[in-house]
């Protein structure tokens, strides 16, 4: 029985309907599930599921944010009844468009996919300094950095993002995207990875936190 | 009929410009900066980016308002000074604007996405570019270009604003990419719901604009000929922007658009222009390409 109620919890997720993935939450913690096996048996294959469709064009962008809307509301129930270890899940992951830019759907779109995946999203916005993603590692202690921008005028500034964060020897995986963003360029100034679509954004993140530790990293 | 109508439908393809933002940028419109404040702080700049293109051939230039809507400027604090920011910028294209030839003022995207996908409601998104294009017409444009619409909903919005509020004709064109599931926008907006959308609005003119390059605007071109009766426009971009030594370079130079630009002028569009990254050099080849082909006819 909960198994099948997971099963339509994915698919509304994957459907979009706000109301039917709330409604089979409520169901599920009725029934006495955990809050974590709600979170990765129910919504989060249904988010891969989305992922996966909109990186091969089979659904567009509207379609995933009406699925992330799905998937929020059923989290938002969550939430309070995760554990601290557990909303932190695999990591915390600062994000945001880069100075000069303020491109920020395809940003959103992967904040969102790596929440779905169980990491912890900062997400600093559009228009992003250097400083602002500095304070934000720092303070949250993170993992990873993602950097998004959409103009070859402001990928440039990813380098001099980076270039502090080396400066101030702050150990934290760098990811970089945005339309055009290459393994090439990310190679060039220094990052950690590059990923060309927010499922291949989650694959990274997690190869990358493979590599760090909480405990490797210094202030 | 209209002035801008009458030459559209003359039979004679008319050449627009290439980009205004790239060609900012070239002139060191900083990163980040607002690029329709310039037509206050910086007009000799945006006047002379004008005259480049008439003097390249240009028919019709657009005018330097692509994010003059409220929503935008917002970002940069100037949301107030629409009306301000579009007399400028028509007066500043109208200036070394030739008789005969045409000013079409640009609008773009709000940036924000409608209800209930975001936050921007039906009728808000309807006011700011009825504000936007009132101002545009005041400043005596001759036509209004809606373009790089992804979303279908927010097009249509745009081009009802212009026609239910000013008597100009409106281009309107979107942005398509291709894809798994053929062209589309990045919303899945095909070719064919985007010519039905628009004409139902009462777009005079129907096209593409923006884009990965000329390759791709020639599948849409050859795809959108035999859906449509109305005029078509092609605005390209000169490919995607490569980042070569620290500095962005677009891939498609002149020499490499040059028999690209043919190919998309042979299968019936009536107007050609150039988006990001096109700049006077290009529409120099295509006024050549134009009168080489003098005596076609669509
Ligand atoms: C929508 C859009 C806009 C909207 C933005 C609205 C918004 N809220 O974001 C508006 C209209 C405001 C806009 C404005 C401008 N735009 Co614009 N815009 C686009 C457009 C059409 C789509 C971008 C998009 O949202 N794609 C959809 C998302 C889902 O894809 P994505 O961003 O690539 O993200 C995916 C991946 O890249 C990756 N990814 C993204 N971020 C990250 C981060 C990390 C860490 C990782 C791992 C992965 C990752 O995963 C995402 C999901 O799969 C593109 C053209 C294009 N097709 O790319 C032009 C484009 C980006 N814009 C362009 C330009 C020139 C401009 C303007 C300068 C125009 C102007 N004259 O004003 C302004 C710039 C304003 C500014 N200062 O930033 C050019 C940039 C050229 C260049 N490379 O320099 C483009 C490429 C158009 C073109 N073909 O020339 N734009």
């Amino acid at each position: 029985m909960t198994v099948e109620l997971l099963k339509e919890l994915s698919d509304a997720v994957i459907d979009g309907n706000k109301d039917k993935s709330v409604e089979l939450t409520n169901k599920l913690l009725d029934l006495g599930m955990n809050a974590k096996d709600i979170l990765d048996n129910g919504l989060l294959p249904g988010m891969e599921v989305v992922g996966i469709r909109f990186r091969d064009n089979i659904i567009f962008v509207p379609q995933v944010l009406i699925s992330a809307r799905a998937m929020k509301s059923s989290l938002a129930l969550l939430e309070p009844l995760l554990s601290k270890a557990e909303l932190k899940g695999s990591g915390t992951v600062i994000i945001g468009t880069v100075k000069g830019d303020i491109h920020d759907i395809g940003k959103n779109i992967v904040a969102m996919m790596l929440r779905s995946s169980g990491f912890s999203v900062i997400d600093l916005g559009i228009d992003t300094r250097a400083e602002k993603f500095l304070d934000a590692i720092k303070k949250e202690n993170a993992e990873i950095v993602g950097m998004s921008a959409l103009l070859t005028t402001t990928m440039g500034y990813m380098k001099t993002v980076i270039d502090r964060i080396k400066e101030e020897n702050i150990l934290v995986k760098v990811m970089v995207g945005g339309a055009p963003i290459s393994k090439a360029f990310a190679d060039q100034i220094g990052a950690d990875g590059y990923a060309k679509n927010a499922t291949d954004a989650v694959k990274l993140a997690k190869s990358l936190i493979g590599i760090v530790t909480k405990e490797e990293t210094v202030e | 009929m209209n002035k801008f109508l009458e030459a559209v439908k003359s039979g004679k393809v008319l050449l627009c410009d290439g980009a205004m933002g790239t060609e900012l940028q070239k002139r060191n419109l900083p990163s980040g900066a607002c690029p329709e404040e310039y037509n206050i702080s910086h007009p000799e700049i945006v006047r002379s980016i004008h005259k480049d293109y008439f003097d390249a051939g240009s028919d019709i230039v657009e005018t330097n308002t692509f994010g003059a809507n409220r929503a935008r400027l917002k970002l940069h604090g100037y949301e107030n000074r629409v009306r301000e920011f579009c007399l400028a910028a028509v007066s500043l294209a109208k200036s070394v604007c030739p008789e005969g030839k045409f000013v079409a003022g640009s609008v773009g995207p709000t940036g924000d996405l409608l209800e209930p996908l975001g936050n921007l409601p039906e009728q808000e998104a309807y006011d700011i570019f009825a504000e936007q294009i009132k101002a545009l017409e005041e400043g005596g444009a001759d036509a209004v270009y809606v373009e790089t619409m992804m979303a279908v909903e927010e097009a249509v919005i745009a081009v009802k604003a212009a026609k239910e509020n000013t008597s100009l004709p409106v281009v309107a064109s979107m942005t398509f990419e291709l894809g798994n599931a053929g062209l589309r926008t990045m919303w899945g907006v095909d070719i064919k719901t985007s010519i039905e959308k628009y004409s139902e609005a009462g777009a005079d003119v129907i096209g593409a604009n923006c884009g990965k390059g000329f390759d791709e605007m020639i599948a849409i071109v050859k795809e959108m000929r035999p859906l449509t009766q109305k005029p078509i426009i092609a605005q390209s971009n000169a490919g995607i922007p490569e980042w070569i030594h620290g500095i962005s370079v677009y891939t498609e130079t002149p020499e490499v658009m040059s028999p690209k630009a043919e190919e998309i002028l042979k299968s019936g569009v009536n107007i050609i222009g150039g988006c990001c990254g096109t700049g006077p050099a290009h529409i120099k080849r295509i006024r050549e390409i134009l009168d080489r082909l003098a005596d076609y006819h669509i």
